[in-house]
């Protein structure tokens, strides 16, 4: 049996990882769940998001202005793919959307390895949050813990925006209905354009903030990208609340199985979604009859 | 399920015997030129060899993908055990042929294919794209962690022999080069015409519904679950034959062969070069390996070369929807069409001069029918149905008995809960309490195909037909669940001539009058049209029990005419249940008439006590001295 406090630790740093899995994921089963459609570029734009916070950091030295500005330039992205192209899929059949979500993820994937290379760039951790923290026997860099508070108040925001406004209810409304939505004088091609724009802005929060963490390279998203696939069939498609709680049972299943045998951490996450799906095909929180 | 996806279903026609021989000679000719211009244009023996690979490896996805309609991104699963285990026997020297440790790999494939299509067939559509992709990076894992034992990890496994065959006495070495390159163009004509024998059997017939109708295809009676994992094993075989293939060449095999890269390569290059055509991907590998060998070596963009291919590949989904392959048949295929049409006389109406001749349904003496008497035995029977949605109580307490033999109608105000209970009586759904009767078998919530199966079938209220097919294959689907089960792998036997079958189809066709447009694209049919093919589709299960859920519903008043004639035909040595909102039809087809208002029984009698009664007219109309129905 491994020490108390590794195992402490390590729950602990699930829980970080957690934390950005289930905002990754509901990037994700926003778009899913509202529109319908699996967007395979999510990944694409998570490594947009990186790369964007890292050039805004090298130009400014703010790691703010980068987190801020490197996310909201994902979002136009999305906006702009969303408008162009995407909007025309909506009344065609998934596999049409799938091909052309994973179609752009490669054209944005392969264009910024074209401009910046297969190598890995690095996005130094803010001085302010160089140090490290002391709580009881774990010993935790404190920027991991900022990215963990980025997660929460991203979350807390989407859930806000989902369940506590005026949008929200129309979006929610849209999902149940959107003939009435349209009937009823609401522009349902707009609310469309903004739920995507909060998938990808969410996804484009999780790409800036863990720019420090993880190498920047063309690649670093698809991971991510199958992460949150896992995540949010483990937590049911299209469910917010599932993909929460998905986000923060894959984190914990890949540190935990990591202080026995990291090479094992990957794996052990795709079986537990095995077992998920043999047990329970709709996912923890996922509802019935919707696909 | 992919009624709209990049290229358009190609029925296969009948061809002449000397056409019948023509796919794989051209390929046999595309093959042996493909070498020559490759060469010409600086690639090499090698660069044909991985395209003849890749092509071999793109044949299983466009079954799976085209056919089938089911998109996988974790073919590289299949591709890699085929290759690491093939490469494995070899080197290990376990197994000393070739050829052996080759069919070995492919089994392993195949084997695999099954444990995935377990757990990603459960859930169709998204869930299956996302979960073989998750399947796919999870052989990537295991090839590095688990399996690297045995796989060399990072290193791969170096070292395969090639294959060695005995001539009389000497012992010929097939080395990468025209060797090899013959050794593979063989393999690949060979399992190109396998595949296209597929495609253009009755199983591959059952693919193609049951991707352009997936709940259509179930209600007559297919097993769809085990059609889809066929397609999936026959694309292992596929990928594991090529992943084989491709350790042999190589002398090695690699960690690439698992990776999303691998699984993506293939979905890319059949859809550029056109979904469903089997050609496709072999013409999509060629330009992808030929352009990334090409682009390379150019400096400036060399670095580009996805990016280029990638670009493509939005354009093949975006404006080039058939892929090449596809666009290029599409425009031959309407440039014939159009010189058949303007060689052709004039067209045929949509509604044949017949239907105009045919009298007025009320004084059509010749057809009028005894009805059976109050003695004949129940044919199906709902026992005390309640159903509820939530809080909302759609049906309580109801009861109906059809007897055998006889034309009921079932009517009542829209939200009387028809539907439902038409639902309920096929099986579709289970009631909260009650029970279904069919003869002497509770069927209660067995499901639209086994009820299929028993003798009771349904035809929609919404038009459910095959429009990528024309009349006379959408016909095919429920006559084949009949003659041949609920599945059947039988690939090597041939859709068209058939006479028993053909015989059967022209019967249907000429009862519902659509006979003279048999080989029309039902897309292209009018809507009375598609109308009488939906209810002959229903017909064609041969039920014992047809339910016509408002057969009537949106045609014009001479189509009106014709289908009331087709149902009075088809109620022949049958019993029918009908929901219907025109009541002089219902008045004058059905012998009994149940009426249901606001989920519960109201009323049953003959059409005479119906019509004067006077809850019947309250129900339908309001009245004062009661609540308004809702």
């Amino acid at each position: 049996m491994p020490p108390t406090g590794l195992i402490l630790s390590q729950v602990f740093h699930g829980l970080v990882l957690g934390g950005m899995l289930a905002l990754v994921g509901s990037g994700l089963t926003i778009i899913l769940g509202t529109l319908g459609l699996v967007n395979f570029a999510h990944g694409a734009f998570f490594t947009f998001a990186a790369y964007a916070g890292w050039i805004v950091y090298e130009q400014t030295g703010s790691y703010l202005v980068a987190l801020v500005l490197g996310s909201l330039l994902t979002c136009a992205l999305g906006l702009v793919i969303e408008r162009s192209l995407i909007s025309r899929f909506y009344q065609r059949p998934h596999e049409d959307q799938i091909l052309l979500t994973f179609g752009l993820g490669i054209v944005i994937t392969e264009a910024l390895r074209w401009q910046f290379g297969g190598v890995g760039k690095t996005m130094p951790v803010p001085e302010l949050l160089a140090g490290a923290l002391r709580v009881g026997p774990i010993i935790y860099p404190e920027y991991r813990l900022a990215v963990f508070g980025i997660a929460a108040l991203a979350l807390l925001g989407c859930y806000l925006l989902l369940y506590h406004s005026r949008l929200g209810l129309i979006v929610r409304a849209a999902i149940e209905d959107t003939v009435m939505v349209r009937m009823l004088g609401l522009r349902a091609s707009r609310i469309r354009s903004m739920v995507f724009g909060l998938g990808v802005l969410a996804v484009g929060v999780a790409g800036v903030a863990l720019g420090p963490i993880v190498s920047i390279y063309p690649d670093v998203g698809a991971r991510f990208m199958v992460h949150s696939f896992v995540v949010v069939v483990i937590g049911g498609l299209g469910s917010f609340p599932g993909a929460i709680l998905g986000g923060f049972v894959a984190g914990q299943i890949q540190t935990l199985t990591s202080i026995f045998d990291p090479a094992y951490s990957d794996l052990m996450l795709f079986l537990v979604m095995v077992i998920i799906l043999a047990v329970r095909p709709r996912g923890l929180l996922g509802v019935e009859g919707r696909q | 399920m992919t009624d709209g996806s990049p290229a358009a279903a190609i029925p296969p026609r009948p061809r002449s015997a000397r056409l019948a021989v023509a796919p794989e000679a051209w390929i046999v000719l595309a093959l042996a030129a493909m070498p020559f211009v490759l060469l010409q244009t600086g690639g090499s023996v090698d660069t044909a060899i991985r395209i003849l690979i890749w092509g071999l490896f793109g044949l299983g996805f466009d079954i799976l993908f085209g056919y089938a309609g089911l998109l996988s991104f974790g073919q590289a699963a299949f591709f890699g055990a085929g290759g690491f285990v093939a490469a494995y026997l070899l080197i290990s020297g376990a197994v000393s042929s070739v050829l052996m440790a080759t069919l070995i790999g492919i089994t392993v494939a195949m084997a695999l294919s099954v444990l995935v299509g377990w757990v990603s067939l459960r859930r169709v559509g998204i869930y299956f794209s996302m979960i073989t992709f998750a399947i796919g990076e999870l052989a990537h894992f295991m090839q590095n962690s688990v399996l690297s034992r045995w796989t060399g990890g990072d290193n791969g496994l170096p070292g395969v022999p090639y294959p060695r065959f005995k001539v009389g006495e000497r012992l010929v070495e097939i080395a990468p080069g025209w060797g090899m390159y013959v050794m593979l163009a063989l393999i690949f004509v060979a399992t190109f015409w396998f595949a296209r024998r597929l495609v253009q059997s009755p199983f591959g017939h059952v693919l193609n519904a049951m991707r352009i109708n997936p709940d259509r295809t179930l209600a007559v009676g297919h097993h769809l679950q085990r059609y889809k994992m066929a397609a999936l094993v026959v694309s292992a075989a596929y990928s594991g034959l090529a992943g084989a293939m491709l350790g042999v060449f190589q002398s090695y095999i690699g960690p690439d062969a698992v990776s999303l890269e691998t699984s993506s390569q293939v979905v890319m290059q059949t859809v550029i070069g056109g979904v469903r055509t089997l050609v496709g991907p072999l013409v999509g590998a060629a330009i992808w390996i030929f352009l990334r060998d090409v682009l390379q070596q150019i400096p400036g963009i060399g670095g580009a070369w996805k990016l280029i291919l990638g670009a493509l590949f939005v354009l093949a989904v975006t404006v080039m929807r058939r892929g090449i392959v596809g666009e290029i048949r599409h425009w031959h295929l309407q440039r014939t069409a159009r010189a058949a049409a303007s060689a052709a006389p004039v067209r045929p109406a949509a509604i044949s001069p017949a239907a105009e001749k045919v009298q007025p349904i009320r004084a059509n003496p010749a057809t009028a029918r005894i009805a059976p008497g109050a003695d004949a035995p129940v044919a199906i029977e709902a026992r005390d149905i309640r159903m509820q949605f939530g809080g909302l109580v759609a049906l309580e307490q109801v009861n109906l008995a059809v007897r055998s033999g006889e034309i009921m109608g079932l009517i009542g105000p829209n939200g009387a809960g028809k539907s439902t209970l038409f639902k309920i009586m096929t099986g579709e759904l289970r009631p909260t309490a009650g029970d279904v009767v069919f003869g002497e078998r509770v069927i209660t919530g067995i499901g639209v195909r086994e009820a299929c199966r028993i003798g009771v079938s349904k035809s929609y209220q919404i038009v459910q037909v095959y429009p990528e097919l024309t009349a006379r294959e959408n016909l095919y689907v429920p006559i084949l669940a009949r003659q041949r089960g609920a599945f059947r792998f039988d690939v090597l036997r041939t859709l068209r001539g058939n006479p028993a079958m053909e015989e059967e189809v022209e019967r249907a066709l000429r009862v519902m009058e659509l006979h003279e447009r048999c080989d029309v694209m039902v897309s292209e049919m009018a809507y009375g049209e598609k109308r009488r093919l939906e209810i002959a589709i229903a017909l064609a299960t041969e039920p014992q029990v047809l339910l016509l859920d408002e057969p009537l519903a949106g045609l014009s008043p001479a189509e009106r005419v014709q289908v009331v004639q087709v149902i009075r035909h088809a109620a022949e040595g049958r019993t029918v249940l009908i929901v219907e909102h025109d009541m002089d039809a219902v008045f004058e087809l059905a012998d009994r008439i149940t009426m249901l208002h606001m989920g519960r029984n109201l009323i049953t009698g003959t059409p005479a006590e119906i019509r004067d009664n006077a809850a019947v007219h309250t129900a339908y109309l309001g009245a004062r001295d009661e609540r308004p129905a809702a």
